[in-house]
């Protein structure tokens, strides 16, 4: 596995070079507090790091899902369209957001690993 | 507003001891939910009783021989008609007749009634009053005191097991009763659409008081954020979101707040600031260019405040004031403004959320059947 995180608290796994799988991370479905409905981005779009790709709402507060790598998305999780506590209960299992192809595999570099991403939530 | 100049309750220990997140809220640090999450705190007050700090809240006292008379002058509502011991909804105005602040006032004795103002208006409320009607009558605050709200439908079993004269309450009643050697003042209301009870205590009883009543066990903490969802569910007003000093009660539909003895024809019509707006608006609806409606989005999608309302495929026609989806409905509702014209029940609008219509329904209120106790 491996997994590194953005600023913008996504996680992204791209272990499997075919395309990379995004979610929220732990720290930000707690901050969120109960999600309630998610916007996923749409299949065969292309993005650019930084860009909105969905919205994750809770019961108080809607935030903006950023993409964390540029490229295309090729698969979206209908399970959590469906059941959107799943970004709760496993945000970084069955709660992922959506599956994307990278454009610019060098991006990844530019993200946080797990001791940078822990000291960055403390800070 | 830095967190060293936020006031804390006399709960502050208390929520930090219990893990509440808390947030900066009308000038105080208040819990907005604990561990368990504002979706369980709402659902456990529903089945059960959620106890909320609201210590947040202005109490003040307002004595004198003249004192429904004067707060007639400031308010549309019946005054010196309420009982003893009863407690009803008011209104401040302006000379606009726009809402100033909703509050709850109680007839403690002929020349004496004790008031619930919103705290982010409360010291408004206070100099407003002062100014208008503090040579006729004394205006005490009550800065000492703790409120605590117990809301749901095991209030009244888990109250009654500490304070027994609570049971002979009803709806929109209050008593003066102790716990312990405490003074408490409870009466019981609660904005959540439960049955419930206010409770104000003596500040530095408070948290004996709230751990007591968190040791029955249907009795859990609950944060802001549950009490908001479950005012929405209620059908009921946020102050400064869907009410505020550019809205009047006919557009806010709280004529039912206004008692016909204060009304045009009335013994005591009038007299109240903005008077000859209100009672016209009354008199002729056709007059007002908006209205409060309760909305249901036809998609699981939430739609929240500030949100557009569009006519169905078409122009900007109104704005949503409060909206989420509703815990215990599974499903977005929201209270909005529209043109009287589209104010109906049933008529179909779209909400423009992030730019995509969702479309909504115009609503009754409340979404929820509340279940007060009326005896």
């Amino acid at each position: 596995m491996s997994i590194k995180y953005s600023k913008d608290h996504e996680w992204v796994d791209s272990s499997n070079a075919a395309a990379a799988i995004v979610g929220i991370t732990a720290h930000a479905q707690d901050a969120l507090g109960d999600v309630v409905f998610v916007d996923l981005p749409e299949v065969g779009k292309t993005y650019a790091a930084g860009d909105v790709a969905g919205v994750v709402e809770s019961v108080k507060a809607a935030s903006d899902i950023y993409m964390p790598v540029s490229g295309e998305v090729v698969e979206v999780n209908e399970q959590l369209r469906e059941n959107p506590s799943l970004a709760n209960t496993d945000p970084t299992g069955a709660g992922w957001f959506f599956k994307v192809k990278l454009s610019q595999a060098d991006e990844l570099a530019g993200l946080l690993d797990e001791a940078a991403y822990q000291d960055f939530t403390k800070a | 507003m830095s967190d060293t100049a936020l006031l804390t309750t006399p709960l502050a220990g208390l929520h930090q001891e219990l893990g509440a997140r808390m947030v900066p809220f009308a000038g105080y640090q208040m819990p907005v939910q604990y561990p368990a999450g504002l979706m369980a705190e709402h659902l456990h007050t529903r089945e059960h009783a959620g106890l909320f700090d609201v210590s947040h809240m202005g109490q003040l006292r307002i004595k004198g021989a003249d004192a429904a008379a004067a707060l007639e002058t400031l308010m549309p509502v019946d005054v010196a008609g309420l009982g003893l011991g009863k407690q009803r909804y008011g209104l401040l105005l302006n000379d606009a007749g726009g809402i100033i602040d909703d509050l709850m006032f109680l007839r403690e004795a002929d020349d004496v009634f004790f008031l619930i103002v919103n705290g982010a208006c409360k010291l408004g409320d206070i100099a407003h009053m002062r100014e208008k009607i503090g040579a006729r009558c004394t205006i005490e605050t009550l800065p000492e005191q703790g409120l605590l709200a117990l809301q749901g439908p095991q209030a009244a079993a888990a109250l009654a097991r500490l304070v027994p004269a609570v049971e002979q309450l009803v709806f929109m009643n209050g008593i003066h009763t102790d716990w312990q050697g405490t003074p408490l003042f409870i009466t019981r209301s609660g904005y959540t659409g439960e049955d419930g009870f206010e409770i104000s205590v003596p500040g530095d009883r408070a948290e004996a008081l709230a751990r007591a009543l968190l040791a029955q066990p249907e009795v859990k903490p609950v944060g802001l954020g549950a009490r908001n969802s479950l005012r929405l569910e209620a059908g009921l007003c946020l102050y400064g979101n869907d009410i505020d000093a550019t809205t009047t009660p006919p557009e806010a539909g709280l004529n039912w707040a206004i008692q016909k003895v204060r009304r045009s024809g009335g013994e005591r019509a009038g007299g109240f600031p903005g008077a000859d707006k209100v009672l016209a608006q009354i008199a002729d609806p056709a007059t007002l260019t908006r209205k409060r409606v309760g909305l249901v989005a036809l998609e699981r999608v939430p739609v929240r405040e500030h949100t557009p309302l569009h006519e169905a495929g078409g122009a900007a026609i109104g704005t949503i004031t409060s909206g989420l989806l509703a815990p215990s409905l599974g499903k977005p509702i929201a209270l909005g403004y529209l043109p009287p014209a589209f104010a109906a029940v049933g008529t179909r609008v779209d909400a423009l959320v992030r730019g995509k219509p969702v479309p909504m329904e115009v609503a009754a209120t409340p979404f929820l059947a509340p279940r007060y106790h009326r005896g």
